[in-house]
């Protein structure tokens, strides 16, 4: 389970310090699958950076199964079993993906292994495993290995950070469809920053932060139909794409 | 051969004991082994200076491991290794230097290496430069690289010092004819107050001659890199040559590609990047879980692969 507890992130601005996030609770219980959306520049990815150790929050306390991490570094809570994807996935001169799912996996991941992380995120697997993970990659590309990455993990708590931005519609709707077993088959807690509409579909609990603050926080049930046709949510069948 | 020098042949070769093929092993100036094949022969030359090594016309899938070991401090020689290559053939080349100088006087070997590459032969150079010891003396290493390639030839050259050499001036240059092909991928790790230099001048004279010169670098703490790649085309060909350097600590780095052409036709491109580790790239391995180190040491790695 993660607690966030009264969590504040100030940067500094030109006219003194700025507040990112604003005295933010929230708790991700175990097994759940919990959506995070709202307007862009509400805080959304810094929540996701806070949570994994990137950025350390200026007041109040983060704790992950009861132990307070909050003074842990980014190293120390990836080993304490939290996992980020990027929303732009870094570029490696010289790695190769199977390199890269080994070091997540912690292990010495055979190729078959890692080829079952790659199928997992719908790319074929041995037309990528040798390649570096460099330019010559697309971003819909990045993405899948990024996601590839975090499954093969397999930690108790993964952020994904718009796994939809930078990437076109078309390669979304297979990636959501990653998204979709990964509900069915996760065994810890998920957080999802997003706004597509299938994403918030399948999500237990949807949270809204907007302006550093929690906006809302509720079921899918709940929160959902206040959310269709604002910015939060964005139907792709909207772009004319039938589904 | 004693245990030290046994260890830096592994380094430098990835020799586990003696080699398959011919081979010719050399240790603190003398000749340690040497083993010749039906098609590859290895004779010393008359005066001593080095070895000839003659490969028949139209041998395939056969090698040849030349390794030099200097464990003994003071030790300085030149050395002049020429590589007669014969038409249609396919050979691996195995070159490369380790010192151990636990001492306090400086250690040198100077190899100078030229190669005839015979029409259409296809050869794939690996040199590897190591240097190892706790002595206050300096492991010195200035190869000297000449590449002569007759027509429809390819070269693929593999050169590669990650550790422990003080000192050392690369010098390589290729002339190529019609249809040659060579590609350079050098890679170079420096550390401490080390000095690197290293020098290409490729020569396009033949139509469609081909050549890809391609440094990856790495530079710590104190060190100094120089990389100096020259390009001319003599004739309609293509050319490429980049250089891409990871800078860290205090260490200085100088990359002057230069590219001359001299036919209408002839394409030329170079490249250049120097630049230390993105924040981004430590972040994200140590989001897999690795110390700042740990990622440090695979973005290096993955970069000089």
């Amino acid at each position: 389970m993660l607690r966030l507890e009264n969590v504040t992130f100030d940067v500094e601005a030109e006219n003194g310090p700025k507040e990112i996030i604003r005295n933010v609770c929230l708790t991700i219980e175990d097994h759940k699958f919990v959506v995070v959306t709202g307007p862009n520049g509400g805080g959304k990815s810094t929540l996701a950076k806070l949570i994994a150790g990137i950025e350390k929050p200026t007041e109040g306390r983060i704790y992950f199964d009861g132990e307070d991490i909050t003074d842990l570094g980014i190293t120390e809570r990836a080993q304490a079993g939290i996992s980020f994807a990027f929303q732009q996935p870094v570029r490696f001169k010289g790695i190769r993906v199977i390199d890269l799912l080994r070091l997540a996996s912690g292990k010495k991941l055979s190729v078959a292994n890692g080829c079952e992380y790659l199928s997992k995120v719908g790319l074929c697997a041995k037309d990528y495993i040798e390649r570096e993970v460099n330019a010559s990659l697309s971003g819909g590309e990045l993405k899948r290995i990024e996601i590839a990455t975090v499954l093969a993990r397999g930690t108790k708590m993964t952020l994904f950070d718009e796994p939809e931005a930078g990437i076109d519609l078309w390669s979304f709707q297979s990636l959501i469809q990653v998204f979709e077993r990964l509900r069915e088959s996760t065994e810890g807690s998920v957080m999802i920053i997003s706004h597509q509409e299938r994403i918030l579909n399948i999500a237990d609990e949807i949270v809204v932060v907007r302006n550093g603050q929690i906006a809302e926080q509720g079921t899918r049930e709940e929160i959902l139909p206040s959310l269709l046709g604002t910015d939060a949510a964005v139907n792709t069948c909207h772009f004319g794409q039938p589904m | 051969m004693d245990q030290i020098q046994e260890r830096i042949l592994e380094e430098v070769a990835d020799l586990h004991g003696v080699p398959e093929g011919a081979y010719n092993i050399r240790a603190n100036g003398k000749m340690a082994a040497r083993n010749t094949t039906a098609n590859i022969d290895i004779i010393s030359k008359e005066d001593g200076s080095g070895i000839d090594i003659h490969i028949k016309p139209g041998t395939h899938h056969e090698s040849v491991h030349i390794p030099v070991v200097l464990s003994e401090s003071g030790l300085k020689e030149v050395v002049y290794n020429d590589f007669y290559i014969g038409e249609d053939s396919d050979v691996v080349i195995v070159a490369g230097c380790g010192i151990s100088n636990c001492g306090v006087q400086d250690s040198e070997h100077d190899g100078i290496h030229r190669f005839y590459v015979g029409k259409n032969a296809r050869v794939k150079y690996v040199e590897k430069h190591y240097g190892e010891g706790d002595g206050t003396g300096q492991r010195i290493l200035n190869p000297g690289t000449e590449v002569y390639m007759e027509e429809g030839s390819t070269m693929e050259m593999e050169m590669v010092q990650i550790k422990g050499v003080d000192s050392t001036q690369r010098s390589t240059i290729a002339e190529l004819k019609a249809g040659a092909k060579l590609l350079v991928k050098e890679s170079l790790l420096t550390h401490g107050i080390q000095h690197a230099v290293s020098k290409y001048e490729v020569r396009l004279n033949g139509e469609n001659a081909n050549a890809d010169v391609v440094s990856r670098s790495v530079a710590q703490d104190e060190s100094y890199q120089e990389f100096d790649s020259r390009i001319v085309g003599n004739a309609p060909c293509t050319g490429h040559t980049e250089c891409d350097a990871i800078i860290m600590g205090h260490a200085k780095v100088l990359a002057i590609p230069q590219l001359e052409a001299n036919d209408l036709d002839a394409a030329l491109i170079h490249e250049a990047a120097i630049g230390k580790i993105a924040g981004d790239q430590i972040i994200k391995l140590m989001t897999l879980g690795l110390t700042e180190e740990e990622a440090e040491a695979q973005i290096i790695n993955g970069f000089l692969r």
